[in-house]
């Protein structure tokens, strides 16, 4: 089964890399690395991204004619999405397992950031004996 | 179990697809058809070499098969829309292939070049010209080119599917292209292999063992385009260019991702033999007259390679060199001279380039622009504005190393400014 792990952090919130100590930057670029590295050599990553910073996000939505109405900036309190890893597991529990890894990243002064991971399952396509016209 | 194909076998297949798919393109005309039965040889080739050996003549053996599969799908075709399509299903087998295996010779690098400004077709998206390119000139599986840009097979498939599909209703691909045409699509080509170049060169990551690598890919098929125009100056620019700034690479990734800048590399890491390469190329070039926009960046990548710091870079003669380029209205060739500038005349004149440039609508927002004006406030001893720029530049940025590089930049600065409070404040 497969899940998303989304990390949705606050604008202005705890997760303010860019002020941080290099060091600590280090670590957690490092730890994301090491972390992805491991998911993938188990076998169990099927995507991760990161996202560029939300002073860059519009939200779409289509016109009268279909043409898109951009809306943006948004105020800097807003929670977005940040990244998020898609993992192929066996059960539930081992999506959580990965999920508080990843909370537990390195922050400031390397002490784990212990951020809420959402986990999401992926839904999946129909079985295969399913027909359409059955 | 088959045994795997050797290295050299490989390269020798890859090398001679465009060959082989260009001959059989300009006696069947039916480019996705022939594109089809060439990789289907191609597979085949990497079955069959390795338990029976190597063919004679492989790239006779690989157009009789492809031209086997091709007559065999024609055949398929034409008895179940009952019609005839193309005349090659009138033609017996054998004489086809004893055709197809002559035809090669004379008109080879007329095909072959013709396949790449066909990869190149004005009709097609930019990344159906570099998924085409890659597949036909550089013989990449799907799956292959699919991994290289981090998309799903299925989804690399279709954009190949589709592209070939564009490629046919737009029709006129062959016959072959007037010399007039050439010269007015050459800089499309160029382009395509700059770049699928610069793909590699500023790859965000993956997993590098799965990962192809596209600088590489990018190097090999301008070698092949010099090989079929070595009068086009600009060719040898661009080869030229490649090599010269392929040379850094193994320089220019820290051990985190993240991306160091040439004023920091470690410059006993470049590749010589790239740069010796690289320099030869260009010189050869420089020689032939038509002195274009890659070969002036060639020239500037040389002056950089061949530099052991960055105080002891020639500026005055990289400064002069983008005065020339200027003819471009490159938006980014402008900033580069700013930076040149600010090498010769001081950080100060630099940033006063800079805030001119700020003025064009295309840079004023650019991530760009806020590095290169937190560079020369660094160098100008004002870290405390640096740190905001570099810190606003990382914002902008949406390649990962280059914005590792940045917020590990601003912090170090920033360390710097306050060492004792940073540690205590957590």
């Amino acid at each position: 089964m497969k899940y998303m792990l989304m990390m949705n952090v606050r604008g202005g919130g705890s997760y303010q890399i860019a002020s941080w100590p290099a060091a600590d930057i280090t670590a957690h670029i490092g730890f994301m690395r090491s972390f992805g590295a491991r998911l993938s050599a188990a076998g169990e990553l099927i995507g991760a991204e990161g996202l560029s910073g939300p002073d860059q996000a519009k939200l779409v939505r289509a016109g009268a004619g279909g043409e898109p109405i951009t809306d943006g900036v948004f105020p800097e309190s807003k929670e977005f999405l940040a990244g998020y890893w898609i993992v192929d597991v066996d059960t539930p529990e081992r999506a959580y397992a990965i999920a508080a890894e990843a909370s537990a990243a390195p922050g400031p002064g390397g002490k784990p950031l212990n951020m809420a991971i959402e986990v999401r399952q992926v839904m999946s396509g129909p079985p295969s004996d399913w027909t359409p016209d059955a | 179990m088959i045994p795997p194909l050797d290295n050299s076998s490989q390269d020798l297949l890859r090398d001679l697809a465009p060959a082989v798919l260009g001959a059989l393109v300009r006696r069947y005309r039916d480019f996705g058809g022939c594109e089809d039965a060439v990789q289907e040889a191609l597979l085949a080739a990497a079955m069959q070499w390795p338990t029976q050996g190597l063919p004679d003549n492989p790239k006779g053996w690989l157009i009789t098969v492809a031209t086997r599969r091709l007559t065999d799908q024609i055949r398929a075709d034409t008895a179940r829309r009952l019609r005839e399509h193309l005349v090659v299903s009138l033609i017996p087998a054998d004489e086809q292939i004893a055709l197809a295996a002559d035809a090669a010779g004379v008109n080879e690098r007329d095909e072959t070049l013709d396949l790449y400004f066909m990869c190149s077709h004005p009709a097609l998206s930019q990344a159906s010209q570099v998924a085409l390119t890659l597949r036909v000139m550089g013989g990449l599986t799907t799956g292959a080119i699919a991994r290289a840009f981090m998309v799903p097979e299925a989804t690399m498939a279709q954009r190949l599917t589709r592209a070939k599909q564009t490629i046919k209703s737009a029709g006129r691909i062959f016959p072959e292209l007037a010399a007039a045409d050439r010269a007015a699509r050459l800089p499309t080509v160029l382009k395509v292999l700059y770049l699928i170049f610069n793909e590699g060169y500023t790859a965000s990551g993956g997993d590098a063992l799965y990962r192809l690598d596209l600088s590489n890919e990018a190097i090999r098929v301008a070698r092949l385009l010099l090989w079929l125009l070595p009068d086009q100056p600009e060719v040898g620019g661009l080869l030229a260019l490649m090599l010269l700034t392929d040379a850094r690479r193994p320089a220019r990734i820290g051990t985190n991702g993240e991306l160091i800048p040439l004023d920091e590399q470690v410059r006993s890491r470049w590749n010589q033999e790239r740069i010796s390469e690289g320099k030869q190329i260009l010189e050869r070039a420089l020689a032939q007259g038509a002195v274009g926009p890659y070969q002036v960046q060639a020239a500037i990548a040389a002056l950089h390679d061949e530099a052991p710091s960055t105080e002891a870079t020639d500026w005055r003669q990289i400064l002069a060199l983008y005065d020339v380029l200027g003819f471009q209205d490159s938006p980014m060739a402008r900033l580069s001279r700013a930076i040149a500038l600010a090498m010769v005349d001081g950080p100060a004149a630099g940033l006063a380039a800079l805030a001119e440039l700020a003025r064009d609508p295309r840079l004023s927002t650019h991530h760009r622009l806020a590095a290169a004006r937190a560079h020369l406030l660094e160098r100008a001893g004002r870290p405390a504005e640096a740190i905001d720029e570099y810190r606003r530049a990382a914002e902008g940025t949406t390649n990962t190393p280059e914005r590792n590089y940045l917020l590990l930049h601003a912090a170090r600065l920033s360390d710097s400014l306050a060492p004792s409070t940073t540690r205590a404040s957590t």
